[in-house]
This record gives C-alpha cells, structure tokens and sequence, in this order.
C-alpha cells in the first residue's frame, strides 16, 4: 500500500519534508533578525524611522506571498542576476531565493508581533520605573522588555506556525520540498487520498507539537493583569 | 509623544532625533540609489516596457480579466466558506461533548495544513472522481481549498464572535425561557453577526492573496497567471510585477481600511453592543493556532 513511496528518491519523502524544516528554520532566523529591526523602527522616537517601518509592513502585508517568492526567480535571479552565491547549482539557489523571498514576507508579520507584545506593557509600568529613578536601560532592561517577551510567545509561535505552511509556497519556483513531491506523487499515482493523508499528516506532525508546546509556554509565561 | 520605551523628547534627545533621521535618510537614498543603479544598468526603465500599462489592451487583455477572475474565487470561496463556518463554530460550543470534539478536530486539522496541500489534492480530486472539465477544474480545485482552509478559520471567528457578547445575553434569553437553539438563532447569532463582520471582511485579504498560489501551481487564470501572460507578450517581466504588486496592495489596502471603517463604525454605534473583533483579532487566528490559546498579549473586547 506504501510501496510507491519508495519510488521516489530525488527528494525522498523524508527529504521532502527536510527541505520543508530547513526553509522554515533559516527563514525563521533571517525573519526573526529582520522582524526585529523594523520593529525596533517602528517604535523608535524618529517620525521617519516609524513610517519607513509602517510602510514596509503595509506595503508587504498587502502583497501575496506567491507574488513575492516567483519575483525572487524571475525577476532577482533571472533579470538582475541575483544568482545567491550559487550560479551552477539551481537547486541552492532557488533554496536561497525561496529563504529570501519568505524571510522578507514574513519579517513584517514578525515585527506586528513584536509590537503587539510591547504594546501590552501598560505606560504606567515605565513611568513607575522612571519615577522610582531607574534610567532608560534599566526600564528596558528590568520593566518593560521581560514583559514585552511575554507577551510575544504566543503572537511569535503564530508565525512560526505560518511560516511552516508557507513554506510550501516555495514550490512555486521548484525547490524539492513537501508540496512539490506531494503534486509530482498525486499526478503519477492511483492513491490519491493515501498521499493526501501522509502529507496532511506530515505538516500536523510540523505544526501541532510546535503550537501545543509554544501555546502552553506563553499561557504559562503571561503576565497576569 | 509618550510611549512605554521613551518619554516625550527633551532639548538634547530632539538634537539627537535630528541626527539620526539625517543618517537613515542618507542610508535610504544611498539603498534607492542603487536600487536605481541596478533597474538602470540592466535597461529596466526603458520606457517601453512601462508603456503597455498605458494603455487599455494590456488592462482590457490580461489585467482585468485575471483581476475579476481572482475576485471570483475570493467571493465564492467566502460565500461557500462563511454558512460551514457559521456551522463548524457553532458547533465548537456545543454541549455535546463528541459533537464539540469532531468540530474541533476538524477546525484545527485543516488550520493546521497548508492551503497549497488542500488545493492540489482537490484539483486531483475533481480530475479523477468528477467530470469538471479542463478549464473549470483549476478553479474548482482553488475555490475548494480555500473554503475548507478558510471555513476553519471563520469558524473560530464565529466561535470569538459569540464569546465576545456580554455573558448577561444568554442569561437572560434563560431566563425568559428560551431554548438553547432559541437563544443561538435569535440573540446570539444576530449580535454576533456585527461584532465579527469586520473580521470577516479582513479575512477576505487572506483569500485574495492565496489564490495567487493556484495562480501558479494550477494554472488557474487570476492576476499572477495572467500576468505571466502580459509579460511573456510584451517581455517586460519586473514591470508587470511591479504593477500586479500595485494592483494587490491597493485592492487589499481598499478590503482593509473597508474593515476598519466597519469596525469604528460598530464600536461608535447605540445600538449594538460595542464589541467588534477588528482586523488585529484576526491575526491570531490564521496562523493555526493549534493550542487554543487565544489573544494572547491582547484582549479581545
């Protein structure tokens, strides 16, 4: 009955769903990375600073992810000549496109949560702070950012969730990930809902441990107001 | 102004804003500028390859056409989506243990797939076990996958929706006398209706951008598609993602401030409760939020 996975091996399905951890992680760490620096705009005292943030964030929210991802092949790569430091092996490049393509996507959602959760702190905390005579790293660094980090679990681990299902948009330009081998096997095989279900299955195993466990930490971490 | 990080400048914090925005304004003219460079030196500005969208036959031939088609599955989906959303959260709540639990099951499995996985099976699905022809089957296949994605998340705005009333609306339909399928359909529903209306607007932003992807792994005929079409035509390939791009951020920016709109409009408004779940409530929800923890860091009142 699941004998046809065997026949393929270039990715195997194991190597398939590796693809899929790999995007997730290295577009996680370069959105986390960017996520922080436009937040930290966002909330900077400079006007001009918060609105390149706000329009960064509107401007990419508002664009379809698949929009953003086939532009990294067909316009970076193919017109500009962005080959990522890889311009013989496709496959490293369209990896290194698709990481770009979904880091800078999802850094605007990283930096909404990031907000969301020093939004949370309430102004009275940080005037507290001040009036007890704590400078300004020591507000940061003592009131407001423990709390803030708090918050934050729950909105961060909604992205990372995303992030993990959007991987699969990276198909689009071809990298050998979960949804690709997942069309190229319902297209070649009678099984269709078998492959339906161990690839439906393969993402819940992704993404029900990371919310369960994520979920739990920022119900266990929330500051009780 | 006052925030939680910094209080309202002084003389030398203002001094010191000054400097930095004359840095970040030199450091974004310096990223323009090559950004410039770069469009320049491989002959991207040449004016005839903007000059097609100028004119009517690239907008009358493919733009248009791919717009409506994308709008078209976006409301389908939304208008299939919303009735088994309605039912799935309601359901959600129910006293019934296993009816709870199967609803359950089912909102958080397919919040917890991605759409992309949805819309390839069911475009293989109606190729071998129905007799939708060729050319609809993309469609099918996209519209399909978007309502049982999206069905689940409205299900859980539904679910938000009702808990968001005041807990004294059930109490006193109780009180009165009211059936539990009483007290749903003529207190709860009709209120709750208002209160998630701009959620369920903003939700249409998330449909809008995911049928992009049948646009590319179907081939089904919506903006994206058809743009590789313009683009192959008039081999201007950066300019016409740079249009579609536009065309995206406004037709989705018009959706969301429509939300907002709707949302101030229902917390100003006498007659309703004064709870809306705005289009920040919603956030939460798409990411599949698979421990049930909602609103985390914020409250959704």
């Amino acid at each position: 009955m699941f004998d046809f996975i065997s026949d393929y091996n270039d990715p195997t399905l194991l190597g398939a769903f590796w693809m899929t951890v790999k995007l997730t992680v290295f577009s996680g760490i370069a959105s986390l990375v960017g996520g922080t620096l436009l937040a930290a705009m966002r909330v900077s005292p400079v006007p001009l600073m918060r609105g390149f943030g706000t329009a960064y964030v509107n401007i990419v929210r508002n664009i379809p992810l698949t929009v953003i991802i086939v532009f990294t092949s067909l316009g970076l790569a193919d017109i500009f000549g962005m080959t990522m430091g890889a311009p013989d092996d496709f496959a490293l490049q369209g990896f290194r496109l698709a990481v770009l393509g979904l880091s800078a996507y999802t850094a605007a959602f990283v930096c909404e949560a990031l907000r969301s959760g020093i939004n949370t702190v309430p102004v009275g905390q940080a005037e507290a702070a001040r009036a007890i005579g704590l400078n300004f790293s020591q507000v940061l660094g003592l009131i407001v950012l423990p709390q803030a980090f708090r918050a934050v679990i729950g909105p961060l681990a909604n992205v990372l969730i995303a992030l993990t299902k959007n991987t699969t948009v990276a198909a689009a330009i071809g990298v050998a990930e979960a949804a690709l081998l997942m069309k190229e096997m319902i297209e070649n095989e009678a099984q269709t809902l078998l492959i339906g279900a161990v690839f439906a299955f393969g993402f819940v195993v992704l993404t029900l441990p990371t919310g369960l466990f994520l979920g739990w930490l920022s119900k266990r971490l929330a500051v009780k107001r | 102004m006052t925030s939680v990080l910094y209080d309202a400048p002084g003389p030398r914090a203002k001094r010191r804003n000054v400097i930095f925005s004359v840095v970040f304004v030199v450091l974004l003219a310096l990223l323009l500028w090559w950004v410039y460079r770069t469009m320049d030196d491989k002959g991207q500005l040449e004016w005839s390859l903007w000059k097609p969208f100028t004119e009517s036959a690239a907008w009358t031939t493919y733009l248009i056409p791919g717009l409506l088609d994308t709008l078209k599955a976006a409301g389908l989906a939304m208008v299939i989506a919303l009735p088994l959303g309605a039912v799935l959260g309601i359901a959600r709540m129910s006293d019934h243990r296993w009816v709870r639990a199967s609803a359950g099951t089912v909102v958080e499995f397919f919040r917890a797939i991605p759409v992309l996985l949805l819309m390839l099976f069911a475009n293989e699905f109606f190729a071998r076990s129905t007799d939708v022809s060729t050319e609809d089957r993309p469609m099918y296949a996209v519209v399909t996958g978007l309502v049982l994605y999206n069905a689940s998340v409205l299900a859980e705005i539904v679910r938000a929706g009702i808990l968001a009333l005041p807990k004294g609306q059930t109490e006193a339909a109780q009180a009165i006398g009211l059936r539990k399928g009483q007290t749903m359909s003529t207190i709860l529903l009709p209120q709750a209706v208002t209160v998630m209306l701009p959620a369920i607007v903003t939700q249409l932003v998330v449909i809008v951008k995911d049928t992009a992807l049948g646009g590319v792994m179907l081939g089904f005929t919506e903006l994206l598609n058809a743009r590789g079409t313009l683009a192959a035509n008039y081999a201007n390939v950066v300019q016409s993602f740079i249009v579609v791009a536009i065309i995206y951020i406004v037709l989705n920016f018009l959706i969301t401030s429509f939300a907002s709109w709707l949302e101030a409009r229902l917390r100003r408004s006498k007659r309703s409760t004064g709870v809306a779940l705005g289009p920040d409530d919603i956030d939460d929800l798409n990411a599949a939020e698979v421990g049930g923890t909602h609103g985390t860091g914020k409250d959704n009142t």
